[in-house]
């Protein structure tokens, strides 16, 4: 790891203009930070100290929304029993992610502007090719080996995979990035790769994440976070869905309904198809299925020959159903 | 000649005064400035848990913490956790008698994990143990004794509670 100095900033404006300065990088919990200094992908030649700014780690929640600081460490979020109540996948998104450890250390601004685990972005020793790290320089994941590689919002540029799921259950749920000046939408807040996968979010020099805010609703209240995963704990989503779902009075008939889906796509991915396929129909295992299977429309695998991804446009459509079938209480 | 900064850092309840470049993360500085070695390097990049310390009570990695991010914050280790007079902590005579390792080096970073994990209240099941110890690997696979270990200590420590509160 490259040397770089180290100041703290006592306050948001003090950290957005030391942020402006060549090199710099903001640290809060520091797990991304240092882990891809480590592994040489940020080089850092200054590093400003955010997570000492006073009252950035509030999290308030009323009848309308739920308004979380920058700063609000993910165990605490996880743990806090209004946003339990109120957003139920919300906080299991943040308790199925990484350790107890890094939950204690890594906060919610963060952990939004996490980068992929994709190998190839996190390897410049061995893979000089990485159009994320340098701009036209090429893709090594394409042919490569390929399991944990997006299938959706994917470009001829690069494949790889946004690898959090609290922006899942975000993003489902219309929740909005406060930039300070300015407030994005989860949703556009992320870029799908296109021509410039080096472009991650809208964010530009000297912003910085201020916090997060969610509107209430009774699909938000009715909601799940189902994480797929190689192994049962400590893992990053092979396929997961956020979803939330509010029926009619007849209990059957479908009012609202949210889906989103992580570990298959470049950003994170509103499943918008599935939720017009199901809003005013009854929900049965066959409207169900058959809605879910549209979560996969544009997908696309890479080839088998490669350890491929295909599994995912199978398994994805089948978690979003079961997450579904439970909410709905056909399960 | 590298830049150093200036730190002091509580560490289990003294100050240690430490010059160090900025890039010392808290584990270098307990382990190669300060001599505090109980605290192990694994992976060095925060996938293996043999470093878990706690800052200010709560667990943490400190492979991915700088040294200078917890200057004004109370840091434990491994070295601070048993009595003044040596007496062993609850979680450390449970790991003895319920022979939770095999090598030992992953065994200070379960142990920092295992104590914060009982006091966090996620020591009430089997399922629950593993759910939230699963940020500390052990590559000779003691977990089940190591599940056991928790399971005791969490259920000694609660009696514990249950007679001061009476």
């Amino acid at each position: 790891m490259r040397d770089f100095s180290y100041s703290r900033a006592s306050s948001i404006e003090e950290a957005r203009k030391a942020a402006l300065q060549a090199g710099a990088m903001m640290l809060a919990g520091g797990t991304t930070l240092l882990d891809l200094a480590k592994c040489g992908v940020g080089e850092p030649d200054q590093v400003i100290d955010i997570s000492h700014i006073i009252g950035l780690d509030a999290i308030s929640i009323d009848e309308r929304a739920a308004t979380i600081g920058a700063l609000a460490k993910m165990s605490a979020v996880a743990d806090h029993p209004a946003v339990l109540a109120a957003f139920p996948a919300v906080a299991q998104s943040l308790s199925l992610a990484a350790s107890q450890q890094l939950r204690n250390m890594a906060t919610i601004g963060g952990n939004l502007l996490q980068r992929t685990r994709c190998p190839y972005f996190r390897d410049p020793a061995t893979f000089a090719a990485c159009n994320k790290r340098e701009p036209g320089s090429g893709c090594s994941a394409l042919g490569g080996v390929t399991r944990n590689h997006a299938v959706l919002g994917t470009s001829e540029h690069c494949i790889a995979t946004y690898p959090g799921d609290l922006a899942t259950a975000l993003v489902a749920f219309d929740a909005v990035v406060d930039l300070g000046g300015r407030s994005v939408s989860v949703e556009d807040f992320f870029l799908a790769p296109g021509d410039t996968p080096d472009r991650e979010t809208v964010i530009t020099p000297g912003e910085m994440i201020v916090g997060v805010s969610l509107p209430t609703s009774a699909a938000a209240r009715n909601s799940t976070y189902l994480k797929v995963r190689d192994r049962q704990s400590y893992e990053f989503a092979a396929a997961s869905a956020a979803v939330g779902l509010e029926l009619e009075a007849d209990g059957k008939t479908v009012r609202d309904v949210r889906v989103a889906l992580g570990g298959v796509a470049t950003k994170p991915w509103r499943a918008r198809e599935v939720e017009q396929a199901l809003i005013g129909k009854a929900l049965t295992d066959e409207t169900v299925t058959a809605a879910a299977r549209l979560s996969m429309n544009g997908a696309v695998a890479q080839p088998a020959s490669s350890g491929g991804n295909h599994y995912k446009i199978e398994l994805a459509p089948r978690v979003v159903a079961r997450a579904l079938r439970t909410l709905g209480g056909l399960a | 000649m590298a830049r150093t900064i200036h730190l002091d850092l509580d560490i289990n309840g003294k100050t240690h005064g430490l010059d160090v470049e900025p890039r010392v993360t808290l584990l270098d500085a307990l382990r190669e400035h300060l001599a505090l070695t109980g605290t192990k390097k694994g992976c060095d990049q925060g996938q293996c848990g043999a470093c878990t310390c706690h800052v200010d009570g709560e667990r943490v990695l400190s492979c991915l913490t700088l040294a200078a991010q917890v200057e004004g914050r109370q840091v434990t280790t491994i070295e601070g956790i048993a009595g003044d007079d040596g007496t062993l902590h609850v979680v450390q005579r449970a790991f003895l008698e319920h022979d939770a390792f095999q090598c030992g080096y992953c065994t200070p970073g379960q142990i920092m994990s295992a104590v914060a994990c009982i006091r966090e209240g996620h020591a009430g099941s089997d399922a629950e143990i593993r759910e939230y110890m699963s940020g500390n690997l052990c590559r000779c696979g003691a977990y089940i004794s190591i599940v056991a270990a928790v399971r005791d200590a969490a259920a000694t420590l609660g009696a514990g509670q249950k007679a001061e509160a009476a």
